[in-house]
């Protein structure tokens, strides 16, 4: 008898190793590649009504009824999905190579390094009657070696957003969030991912935002250890409710989520610190896996009609790079959140954020011994 | 209810001598802490306000927002789709396993391996199916999260059943086959009767524990597929609004109702 | 029996001359015993082979590989990624994680002996309430608890409530996002796992035992430290595995409740896989993980062993 138990007790690994070969032996390499890029020409006059193609995007970051929209002026269909950061949605993309999708929403620096890694279809603007609506200087950050690779969709700046009812004095200074005075010590959130967990002690120390010297990070490094304390919590994605809930008087918030909050409570103010911000471009790309170009270049072509963008940025209060949009916005609307108005060009005054290539890692890392310390 | 519990406890008579003295002061405690936390939900889902911290009057208003919310709804029909789906290829698959197991062999390691998957860390499991995706190029979507919980289902299946295989013998089954009954004959009439209430209780466990799933459906799921766990986890980071609670609140419903009934059906069972 | 079985999957060209009916019948049976086993087998263990043991085999062959920038790896052998692991501030991640998982499974353990102790002492009809009501938490959506509490810890929530109203804190205090509140969190969430357990092994013991300690004039402490401890035991690293392993993996527990200031290896790992597309760095994380749990399930095994004793596996 022994012999046949032992067999059976052998079949066992050795289905695992053979299994185990097979599926190693089926990981070929990527041959995702960086070719010479040009847009693939796209068949105009095609009947979209058969195209169906998957957006994603921030959540609530553009009108609930698009997917009617687009399926009224195009015939395209649209179905959409959503993601909580740029991170996650770079997760969706490379979990899958990109299947699945085809129109993403993403910051500026991700879309540049999806470009860099031959993930985008460049963007022929001939196909979009509405490019001519945008800002030529959104039209110029849009571009990675002379090519455009995304429509501009919205574009503002990073600063502080603060109860004015809460604080003695309005926040001037980075510092005030990096080092709050003893009683706001708790209350205060910053963002704690991608770049912008960054962005306070870089602009505090006078760097650039787009810094790739490891001794300049250092230095980032230590001051957001020192500032770590003072924090209510690392938050992305609700620092506006925590303002309206007094649970923070202060927080590091771009300028269209702090205006989700001067909404609900007037008492709430926007201000970019006196050391400068960053202007920070979210944009539009079709992927290059995508099936359906001709309905995302329509889904596109969509958002940016004057009348839509401007839709957009009356129910997501973020500035449009769309001249004929931000001129159309009621005038009830600019005064009441003067990111929108008055002080739009203050907005535009930040540093461009770009990708930076390989300090990516470095970036990464400082973030996590942060948060991990 | 704890207090209730006291009581009872203080009234019984004791079970051996030096009585049960402070022995309600943990039950108290423990039943206390379980329970707080969801009595406040359902407490506040009542809520009328638009705070999920200040009670504001009473009100529906937060179930009529639930109601109409068209992303929950059809989360929750992914997630018992996903839960359906695992509970039947889980189901077939442990069963199978556990009575080859059981009656075929006597190795451990085989026996250890086919319950495994219910021990490893889901994040391992989770982590592991995503590359598995990945490299072997099949686009993630609701049936790779099917696939992933029927991985794990299967485990708990086997685990289950091989219980109850352990506690009969196979007399019955080699009367079958003396009588040239054939294996699959001898399968379907003999062995799955005796087994089946295990198996009912092995897919039982798999469905609810995939629709409570979370890490594994998170790393899984495909760019379009919202489980309930996934749209709950993205609303609770998204903001605390009132409409959580609740939903909360019929899940708590929920679970309380199949827990009640399983306890019944297990005890009208068990009588003889 | 003189002759070896076949061996298995090869069929016998021909019975042996001399054989009887029986033996032939006993042969046959053998078979048809062996095409069953592998009809019932196959299967599920071919399901295993790709949906388990690919994708932990692969997690193994990423530890070594090299990352890609986008998700995806370069194969290869590069063990780099290991002594990062090893660096200062990844073993303080794993320390503090451990940490955290400790004492989360040992106030798990505080109140749930007790309260395990408590529930078998109740008359019978309340002993199934009881146990029911453990039950119930532990089939509500995980993520709806964790809502639970951070609707309770909040600076505007009921606990800063309460403390206010008693006068134990005269201003609000952050309870929410701190190591404490996690840890909260993760023993919420794992008690009835710790509970249960503890409740079969005491259902299990023998109060004869009990009953000749206390005659024999042990006092109660004396027969809970000497006898009835040391044989729940088994019971008691069930539930405390049961507890430390997913606290352990966790990252779901840190985020919410720790507001993102506590990390521990499950955001680490999560995170290298799904926002720094470091795939092999997760991979090896998430091996560390798996070795020292591994380790643990061994000292389980042993300790058992000795306390159970023969009896068992004989």
């Amino acid at each position: 008898m022994k012999s046949t138990v032992w067999r059976r007790r052998a079949a066992f690994p050795v289905a695992v190793a053979s299994s185990l070969a097979l599926a190693l032996s089926a990981c070929g390499g990527d041959d995702e590649g960086g070719s010479a890029e040009e847009p693939t020409a796209i068949d105009t006059e095609a009947d979209l009504s058969g195209q169906e193609i998957v957006v994603t995007n921030w959540a609530e970051y553009m009108p609930e009824n698009i997917a009617e929209l687009v399926k009224e002026e195009t015939g395209a269909t649209v179905k959409v999905t959503e993601h909580a950061t740029n991170e996650e949605m770079v997760a969706k993309v490379t979990g899958s190579g990109g299947e699945g999708l085809d129109v993403i929403f993403g910051s500026q620096p991700f879309l540049e390094a999806f470009a860099k890694e031959g993930l985008l279809e460049p963007i022929d603007p001939q196909y979009l009657e509405n490019w001519e609506n945008l800002d030529p200087k959104a039209q110029e950050i849009s571009e990675v070696d002379g090519q455009t690779y995304w429509a501009p969709y919205t574009w503002g700046t990073t600063g502080i957003c603060y109860r004015e009812d809460l604080v003695d004095e309005a926040p001037t200074s980075w510092m005030d969030l990096l080092e709050p005075e003893d009683k706001y010590k708790g209350k205060v959130t910053m963002m704690g991912t991608e770049r912008w967990a960054v962005l306070p002690a870089q602009k505090a120390l006078g760097y650039s935002l787009n810094t790739t010297d490891p001794d300049e990070m250092e230095e980032v490094k230590q001051l957001m250890l020192k500032a770590k304390p003072n924090l209510l919590a690392y938050d992305d994605t609700t620092f506006y409710e925590r303002l309206i809930s007094g649970e923070a008087v202060m927080v590091e918030a771009w300028d269209g989520w702090c205006n989700y909050g001067i909404a609900e409570n007037p008492d709430i103010k926007f201000v970019v610190p006196e050391e400068g911000s960053d202007l920070f471009v979210d944009g539009m790309a079709i992927l290059k896996s995508s099936k359906s170009k001709e309905a995302a270049y329509a889904f596109i072509d969509t958002i940016l009609d004057a009348e839509n963008h401007a839709w957009a940025a009356e129910n997501i209060l973020y500035g449009v790079p769309n001249k004929a949009a931000m001129d159309s916005l009621p005038k009830k609307l600019t005064q009441q959140f003067t990111t929108l108005g008055e002080r739009r060009e203050e907005m535009l005054e930040g540093e461009n954020m770009t990708d930076i290539g390989d300090a990516a890692s470095l970036y990464n890392q400082i973030i996590t011994e942060v948060t991990a310390s | 209810m704890a207090d209730t519990l006291a009581r009872t406890v203080a009234s019984s008579p004791p079970r051996r001598s030096g009585g049960l003295g402070g022995l309600w002061v943990p039950l108290v405690i423990c039943f206390g802490f379980l329970y707080v936390p969801i009595a406040v939900l359902v407490a506040m889902s009542f809520n009328g306000g638009g705070s999920a911290f200040t009670w504001d009057g009473f009100s529906f208003r937060w179930y009529a927002e639930l109601a109409g919310d068209g992303r929950l709804k059809s989360a929750a029909v992914t997630s018992l789709l996903v839960a359906g789906g695992a509970t039947v290829v889980a189901t077939v698959l442990g069963t199978l396993l556990a009575v080859g197991l059981a009656r075929h062999t006597r190795s451990r390691l085989l026996e250890a391996s086919a319950m495994a998957p219910a021990i490893l860390p889901d994040l391992l499991l989770a982590i592991g199916l995503l590359s598995f995706f990945y490299v072997a190029s099949v686009p993630k979507s609701t049936f790779t999260v099917l696939l992933a919980h029927a991985a794990f289902g299967t485990a708990f299946v086997v685990a289950v059943v091989r219980a109850r295989l352990a506690g009969m013998d196979s007399s019955q089954e080699e009367a079958s086959r003396d009588l040239g009954a054939g294996g699959f004959t001898t399968f379907v009439r003999i062995t799955l009767p005796s087994i089946a209430p295990a198996v009912v209780a092995g897919a039982l466990l798999v469905f609810t524990l995939s629709l409570d799933e979370f890490v594994i459906a998170f790393f899984t799921a495909g760019p379009t597929t919202q489980t309930l766990p996934i749209a709950v986890y993205s609303m609770v980071r998204t903001g605390v609004t009132p409409e959580i609670n609740a939903l909360a609140t019929v899940l708590v419903a929920v679970s309380v109702l199949v827990v009640v009934v399983a306890a019944r059906a297990i005890r009208v069972k068990e009588r003889p | 029996m003189t002759n070896q079985p076949a061996p298995a999957g090869r069929v016998p060209r021909r019975v042996p001359a001399g054989a009887t009916t029986d033996r032939r019948r006993l042969l046959l049976a053998r078979l048809a015993s062996r095409r069953e086993a592998f009809v019932l087998l196959t299967p599920g263990l071919l399901f295993y082979a790709f949906l388990v043991a690919c994708p932990v085999g692969l997690v193994l062959a990423y530890s070594v590989a090299t990352r890609g920038r986008f998700g995806g790896v370069e194969w290869g052998l590069d063990l780099s990624n290991y002594s990062r692991a090893l660096e200062p501030l990844y073993l303080e991640v794993l320390r503090s994680s451990v940490g955290i998982a400790l004492l989360a499974t040992f106030v798990a353990l505080l109140i749930g002996y007790p309260t395990a102790y408590a529930i078998s002492r109740l008359p019978g009809r309340w002993r199934t309430v009881a146990l029911v009501l453990v039950v119930v938490p532990f089939w509500t959506n995980f993520l709806i608890r964790m809502y639970a509490w951070i609707v309770l810890l909040n600076s505007q929530g009921l606990v800063n409530d309460a403390l206010h109203g008693l006068g134990i804190i005269d201003e609000r205090v952050g309870l929410l996002y701190t190591d404490g509140a996690v840890v909260v969190g993760l023993v919420y969430v794992y008690l009835p796992l710790m509970i249960l357990p503890i409740y079969a092994a005491i259902e299990r013991l023998d109060r004869e035992l009990l009953e000749a300690s206390a005659n024999l004039g042990a006092s109660r402490l004396r027969t809970f430290w000497s006898v009835q401890l040391p044989l729940t035991l088994p019971g008691v690293m069930t539930g405390c595995i049961l507890v430390f392993v997913p606290s352990l993996g966790n990252f779901v527990v840190p985020e919410l409740l720790g507001g993102g200031k506590t990390v521990m290896v499950g955001n680490l790992i999560r995170d290298q896989f799904l926002r720094a597309q470091d795939w092999p760095f997760g991979s090896v994380l998430a091996m560390v993980v798996v070795v020292a749990l591994l380790g643990l399930f061994l000292v389980q095994a042993v300790v058992t062993r000795r306390i159970e004793g023969p009896a068992r596996h004989g």
